[in-house]
């Protein structure tokens, strides 16, 4: 590994002088060692074929099963080293274009920056579908859908929005949102549908479900952003509310979004780098593919069972040879 | 004393009641003008309610402005000539230096490293310090964090590398100049008030996400003390001895280099060791924008809820300061040109010195490349089950607790602030100022207060605002019932002297772990931890303050027969106010910057605008502007507070 990391600051320091002597200026992807895809660059020296893949860790769980497994599997099987990185949905994008990222292996939707990073800037390019199929909403702890009739409809939202108020959100019902860099269309629908209710920022997926529990087991009103696939909705009984159904395009203008989230074909990103020189790695990345119940069983023992992602998808990995056999590449 | 104010009346709260000296000439008596003020100013409020409030509008035309920017450096990045001869360039410079500084640190193994780190301990200090050193970076080992740490050692190494390169010979010249510092003494200002959150957003713009962009931003933060305290140092060396030097004819360039830097020697080396501990404390937010190292491991247990992963990282942190702190301060004690040592004993140090690094190195050949994962302490899980038991059992504590801070201190500001007319708080603040500090403070703090208004943040300014106000005003009640204590108890002193140094030492994000594990993700929760981060330098302050008051004048109120009580409030409080003036000032300043950082825990306000301009980018243009108002809120704050007194040119930021 050490020698791979040595060639590749090597080939940064040659680019470098090489810029710097050819007077043309240097362009975002004269790189430097950081900024060089080198799983193919390295994969040539190095003799267990290894070199490094950097995976964009996003915060949820889900996500980071999907990413435990490929990192377990390039790692134990292919011989590759993994660096991941902690960064927001979107910023994972703009690392495609500095070479801070190679892969994004659970995108939801944002067509906004495919169009931006794939068509337009090229630096991206899609590597299927994971297999998981993904869908954002409202949702209520399913003793309040028995209780008070109807609340799972929107229009009988801001009737019950006194139930919903906290010491957060003054004399408006709470929506309580996820972590900051979560797609949202929160404001926009609230406010089209003209909703007495405020978003509520929770900071983490682990502050929704943990009030999401509290809500079940002491019977407190809770109205919450979630998604689908997640482990939770195997310990809490959750009930969606219904906003207006998603209609084709009804999400275009994020200004004037009136409508439920859409479902999505969770797909893999990678950057054209890997894409062209991955070798292994990207076949890989782009075979992967998994239904919802395994990844919900791998973030299930991240989450709940005390397991490192390594750990989780390590079990996942020895229980399941046959799943991930195919995704090898021959 | 202040801090008792029922916080009702806007902006008024941390102002002390007392009136300034050159009040007292004045015929009424001196509660009447304050009075009339907040009188005047509550009716205005009761009859102007809820107009003329500004509210939020996520769309407002500066945030388009900004937007607007973005998009075409992003389209002309590899085009313009700005960026692919300067920007790309300064890009690749720094990435390169990390890189370079990072394969430095790794070649040598963890033993070989954790080997010269000793080395460099003994050189600078002597065995305790090789010691410490040793021990420091075996524990990185230890807490399961070997490789980020390795990583953040190249970040800061770099950032402090160029912060001295630049700094150093810029604080001789204005060490020098005076016309020099009076130029940079603004600048150097503004960058020393503006939390950390605001460098990053124009970091992205020009150098995007890496380790080169979270070296520049942690190069900004870190270089006003390089330049600073080098300034102070050769301006203090005695113009006797410089003029000695001259008139034995030496040129310039010899005075500098045989007699000005001898002299300063040790407080450069106090500059180098600021320049450090400030680099170090950017690393977790940097980490952001995609920073590696310990910073991204604890925004990754920042945005799961999970202390048990930030624990390490952060005591990795704590761990790293201290050894740098200790082997920086040694080094700059000891006496120049080691005159005072003799040759073999500072042979003997050399030596010592080669022999722990050579010993890491063989290590290396018997021990594995990795950290043997045998020795690694895994504390994630003990921590996570402790912290759910203290959450459970504390449960219906910690939640009254964040519910009547909630109810009774947040809300109602928050309302009476978003509710009032703009033009009632600016003139709040125009008072306040004024009185507190003249007319050109009170000028600069109005202008900020606007400034936020017109880059289209005021309610989300006035939300902030609450927060630090409700936050300074706990800070200073604790603060200064502590620091009383202290004063008046030496045994008390003793006792929370130890705990006060550890707390200082840490890096500001730890505080957000304890808060965030007992109160959630709320705005009571940046409260919290904004009132442990300010709290210690307020104690040491009034204690200071307290217990340098005259023993004469002490004596002679006791000889009248006063009381311990009287004594306190009519001798000794009075005459410490210049120092406790200071502590509100040092208290705002600091609890400031960790309401913003609160905004990664729910606090809402700029800071949130701030973290979401990072993740969403349609929100860019928001989170720039939102970085440009807590500069304004900052430096309102500062002029308010630093009007009671001259302010010392240094600051003690940490």
């Amino acid at each position: 590994m050490r020698i791979a990391h040595r060639i590749r600051l090597l080939a940064g320091v040659l680019t470098l002088g090489l810029a710097a002597a050819g007077c043309g200026g240097a362009t975002v992807d004269t790189g430097t060692g950081s900024a060089q895809p080198s799983a193919g660059a390295a994969g040539s020296s190095a003799p267990a074929g290894g070199g490094t893949v950097k995976i964009a860790i996003n915060p949820w769980a889900g996500y980071e099963a999907s990413a435990a497994v490929i990192t377990h599997l390039l790692e134990e099987k292919l011989g590759y080293t993994v660096e991941k990185k902690e960064l927001a949905e979107q910023v994972s994008w703009e690392g495609f274009e500095t070479g801070d990222v190679d892969v994004i292996v659970e995108n939801w939707g944002h067509a906004d920056l495919k169009k931006t990073f794939i068509e337009e800037k090229k630096v991206a390019v899609e590597a299927g579908s994971t297999g998981n199929k993904g869908v954002i909403g409202w949702y209520i702890p399913k003793w309040m859908a028995d209780e008070y009739p109807g609340i799972t409809d929107y229009k009988n939202l801001n009737k019950y929005a006194e139930l919903f108020k906290t010491s957060e959100s003054g004399d408006k019902g709470q929506l309580l949102f996820g972590d900051p860099s979560y797609v949202s269309n929160e404001k926009a629908i609230i406010e089209n549908l003209k909703l007495n209710y405020k978003v509520v920022v929770g900071g983490s997926e682990a502050a929704l479900i943990e009030s999401a529990t509290q809500a079940q087991q002491q019977k407190k009103p809770l109205l919450f952003y979630f998604w689908d696939p997640h482990w939770l909705f195997n310990k809490v009984e959750l009930a969606r509310v219904n906003l207006p159904p998603y209609t084709d395009g009804c999400d275009a203008d994020p200004k004037k979004v009136a409508c439920d989230y859409a479902e999505l074909d969770l797909d893999k990103i990678v950057s054209k780098k890997f894409a062209e020189t991955g070798g292994k790695a990207y076949e890989l990345v782009k075979n992967f593919s998994w239904t919802n119940e395994h990844q919900n069983a791998v973030a299930n023992d991240i989450t709940n069972n005390g397991m490192s992602a390594e750990d989780a998808a390590k079990k996942w990995v020895d229980a399941n040879p046959t799943v991930w056999a195919a995704w090898i590449p021959k | 004393m202040t801090s008792h104010a029922p916080p009702a009346p806007p902006v008024q709260a941390p102002r002390p009641p007392a009136p300034s000296a050159r009040r007292r000439a004045v015929r009424p008596p001196r509660w009447v003008l304050p009075l009339a003020g907040i009188v005047a100013a509550t009716a205005a409020y009761l009859a102007f309610r809820g107009t003329a409030t500004l509210p939020h509008d996520a769309e407002a035309a500066p945030f388009q402005l900004v937007n607007d920017v973005r998009a075409w450096v992003d389209a002309n990045r590899n085009q313009s000539p700005v960026f692919l001869f300067f920007v790309n360039y300064v890009r690749l410079f720094v990435g390169g230096l990390y890189d370079l500084l990072h394969l430095a640190l790794s070649a040598p193994g963890w033993t070989g490293l954790t080997g010269i780190a000793a080395g460099l301990g003994l050189l600078a200090g002597g065995w305790r310090i090789g010691l410490i050193a040793a021990l420091g970076f075996g524990s990185f080992g230890v807490l399961g964090v070997w490789e980020a740490s390795v990583a953040t050692l190249a970040l800061v190494l770099t950032a402090v590398l160029l912060s001295l390169a630049a700094g150093l010979p810029l604080g001789i010249w204005a060490g020098h100049s005076p016309r020099l510092r009076r130029l940079l003494d603004p600048v150097l200002d503004v960058m020393q008030i503006m939390p950390t959150f605001a460098y990053l957003a124009p970091m992205v713009l020009f150098f995007q996400i890496g380790p080169a962009s979270a070296a520049v931003a942690t190069m900004i933060y870190s270089i006003p003390p390089a330049i600073r305290i080098t300034a102070l140092a050769i301006g203090q060396i005695s113009p006797t001895a410089v003029e000695a030097s001259f008139s034995m004819g030496t040129t310039r360039g010899q005075t500098l280099r045989k007699v000005e830097l001898p002299m300063a020697r040790a407080t450069i080396g106090l500059a180098v060791n600021q320049t450090i501990m400030m680099a170090l404390s950017m690393v977790v937010i940097a980490a952001l924008i995609a920073a590696p190292g310990l910073g991204s491991d604890i925004i990754r247990g920042l945005t799961r809820a999970n202390v048990g992963v930030m624990l390490p990282a952060g005591l990795a942190i704590v761990v790293m300061a201290i050894v740098l702190d200790r082997v920086t301060t040694s080094a700059a004690a000891r006496p120049p040109y080691g005159a005072a040592r003799s040759r073999t004993a500072s042979r003997a140090r050399w030596v010592s010195a080669a022999a722990a690094a050579l010993a890491g190195l063989a290590l290396g050949r018997v021990l594995p490349a990795e950290f043997p994962s045998d020795w690694v302490l895994r504390l994630a899980g003990p921590v996570n089950e402790a912290v759910e038991a203290a959450k459970f059992s504390w449960y219906g504590v910690t939640e009254a607790i964040r519910n009547l801070t909630t109810e009774a201190l947040l809300n109602p500001l928050q309302s009476v602030l978003t509710g009032a007319p703009w033009w009632l708080a600016a003139a709040v603040v125009l008072a306040v100022a004024w009185r507190a500090g003249g007319p050109r403070p009170a000028a600069v703090a109005v202008g900020c207060l606007l400034a936020t208004a017109l880059i289209g943040l005021w309610q989300h300014t006035m939300e902030t605002l609450t927060t630090v106000l409700v936050a300074v005003a706990l800070t200073l009640l604790i603060g200064v019932l502590l620091g009383i204590a202290a004063a008046r108890s030496p045994w008390f002193a003793a006792v929370q002297r130890p705990l006060l140094d550890a707390a200082q030492t840490m890096p500001a994000f730890v505080y957000l772990l304890p808060a965030l594990a007992l109160f959630g993700a709320t705005r009571f929760t940046a409260v919290f931890a904004s009132v442990i981060y300010a709290v210690p330098p307020v104690i040491r302050l009034v204690e200071d303050g307290i217990r340098n008051v005259a023993p004469a004048a002490v004596e002679a109120a006791r000889s009248c027969g006063s009381t311990g009580w009287q004594l306190l409030r009519k001798v000794r409080l009075p005459m410490a106010r210049r120092a406790i003036m200071l502590a509100v000032n040092q208290g705002i300043v600091m609890t400031l910057a960790m309401v913003v950082v609160g905004g990664l825990v729910g606090a809402g306000g700029l800071g949130y605008d701030v973290v979401s301009g990072f993740s969403q980018r349609a929100d860019f243009g928001m989170g720039f502007a939102a970085g440009a108002a807590t500069v304004l809120l900052g430096i309102m704050l500062d002029r308010i507070t630093q009007g009671a007194d001259a302010r010392p040119s240094l600051r003690t930021t940490t």
